[in-house]
């Protein structure tokens, strides 16, 4: 693997195409909400402008102390949420296998039950009074990153008659630029409810499934604490600017 | 045998679900508390300059329905075309402007609102300007990966017609799809995901 870290000067290339063979496509039937919400008309390409080149970036004064705690950040003092407690950490890399720093990275999850504190989630395993689900961290110098939760339960969901999601935890990752904008979704290792879900098999290259799935992280693991799972996020790459006319800068 | 080429893969992406709220919005699904606000509701203040307007967006899938569990950011330029963002080196861009919002649809109407400024013109790879534009990514249950489109104005005709990339548009059909209707301070803006008026969405 490349280098890792380094953030000396603004990196400005244009970022490679996206594979959309690898990603799922938009229409994937058997998740049915998709049926009516997958653009139907080919997508229109056009390499990268300023517009998709630049980004915002979040500092570091915007994060709580708890933000990247979700066992304590809505317990009750002297509380903690109920469940198989864990560490998830890793690095952000983009495609070329250089850490990207400095970014925002955003998680959200149901309890140990598989319970949603959303008022559109109506299932019938309980909320958690010391668990809300939410945590959000910024990613260090070497594009590295670490927060503390319980592992989620699977749960049911109106798509088919007896669909289950796997245990999963969502994340929304920046990049430097706005075209690097991703939300996906990390499982569990040895989950056996992956390979039957819906969502999941949206995506048909098995490499690509298998790239979303944390591995059991034993040199992580804080004895008679916690457990850990690693999980690396891998942001589209830019091109170097060889030779390329650009009057706009650089 | 040639060296290896081979890269890392970019992670696949995934639907954000319905419950995305909770990650990105949590003070607006009702879980207080542990953020001060949600990230990206308020893009400017007294001290951002240009001129101030309003996004009105909504998001229809294939049966003209809007959707209610939708989430759209939005990222832009400054009031004099530049960027808040490290990979801008034309120049420093107002300090008082991010240049992102983050607005999910309401729950019962459907409609996203983002009060914002009008951004200025940027510059194309070759030099030339491109119309004035926001540039959105949608993300909802049933959306396997991001969506991005831009919306242009409805009162910059002439910037409009000189866009590199709307005209790119092989069916000018379409174009309008890519445009916001000036009411007021106003701008409205339906993105239809699928259909006869499907909106122009961009792979870049």
């Amino acid at each position: 693997m490349a280098e890792r870290g380094s953030n000396r000067s603004p990196e400005t290339g244009a970022f490679f195409q996206r594979d959309r063979q690898w990603h799922p496509p938009a229409f994937t039937p058997n998740y049915k909400s998709s049926v009516l919400r997958s653009p139907q008309k080919a997508l229109l390409s056009f390499d990268n402008t300023l517009s998709e080149l630049t980004g915002p970036v979040f500092g570091h004064a915007m994060l709580g102390e708890l933000d990247n705690d979700l066992i304590h950040n809505f317990a009750k003092a002297g509380e903690s949420a109920i469940g198989e407690r864990i560490i998830v950490h890793g690095h952000v890399l983009d495609e070329r296998g250089k850490g990207v720093p400095g970014v925002l990275l955003e998680f959200w999850q149901a309890n140990a039950g598989g319970r949603y504190r959303h008022k559109k989630d109506g299932y019938l395993a309980p909320l958690d009074p010391n668990f809300d689900g939410c945590g959000r961290t910024i990613t260090g110098e070497d594009g590295s990153y670490a927060f503390r939760t319980v592992r989620p339960g699977p749960y049911p969901w109106p798509n088919g008659p007896n669909d289950w999601r796997p245990a999963h935890i969502h994340f929304s990752v920046f990049g430097h630029g706005f075209a690097q904008r991703l939300i996906t979704q990390m499982y569990f290792e040895g989950d056996p409810l992956i390979w039957r879900c819906p969502i999941v098999g949206g995506i048909s290259n098995k490499a690509a499934v298998e790239a979303l799935i944390a591995a059991l992280d034993m040199h992580a693991t804080i004895p008679m604490d916690a457990l850990a799972y690693t999980f690396d996020i891998v942001l589209r790459g830019r091109r170097s600017t060889l030779f390329e006319n650009r009057p706009e800068g650089n | 045998m040639a060296q290896s080429l081979d890269r890392l893969k970019e992670s696949p992406s995934q639907t954000a679900g319905p419950y995305v709220h909770i990650g990105l919005t949590p003070n607006f699904c009702g879980i207080g508390g542990v953020y001060a606000g949600d990230l990206g509701s308020t893009m400017v203040n007294s001290e951002t300059k240009g001129e101030r307007i309003e996004l009105r967006i909504r998001v229809l899938d294939g049966t003209g329905t809007p959707l209610k569990d939708a989430l759209v950011e939005i990222w832009q330029a400054d009031a004099g075309g530049l960027y808040n963002s490290p990979a801008e080196l034309r120049g420093t861009a107002d300090p008082n402007f991010l240049g992102w919002g983050r607005q999910p649809t309401d729950m019962e109407t459907g409609v996203c609102r983002f009060h914002t400024i009008k951004p200025g013109r940027v510059p194309f790879r070759d030099g030339r300007l491109m119309a004035p534009h926001i540039t959105l990514w949608i993300v909802a249950r049933g959306i396997n990966i991001g969506l991005h489109t831009r919306l242009y104005f409805s009162d910059e005709e002439k910037a409009n017609a000189e866009d590199p990339i709307l005209a790119r548009i092989e069916h000018r059909l379409r174009v309008p799809t890519l445009i916001a209707e000036r009411q007021g301070d106003t701008y409205v803006f339906d993105v239809h995901l699928q259909g006869e008026k499907e909106t122009v969405f961009f792979d870049s």
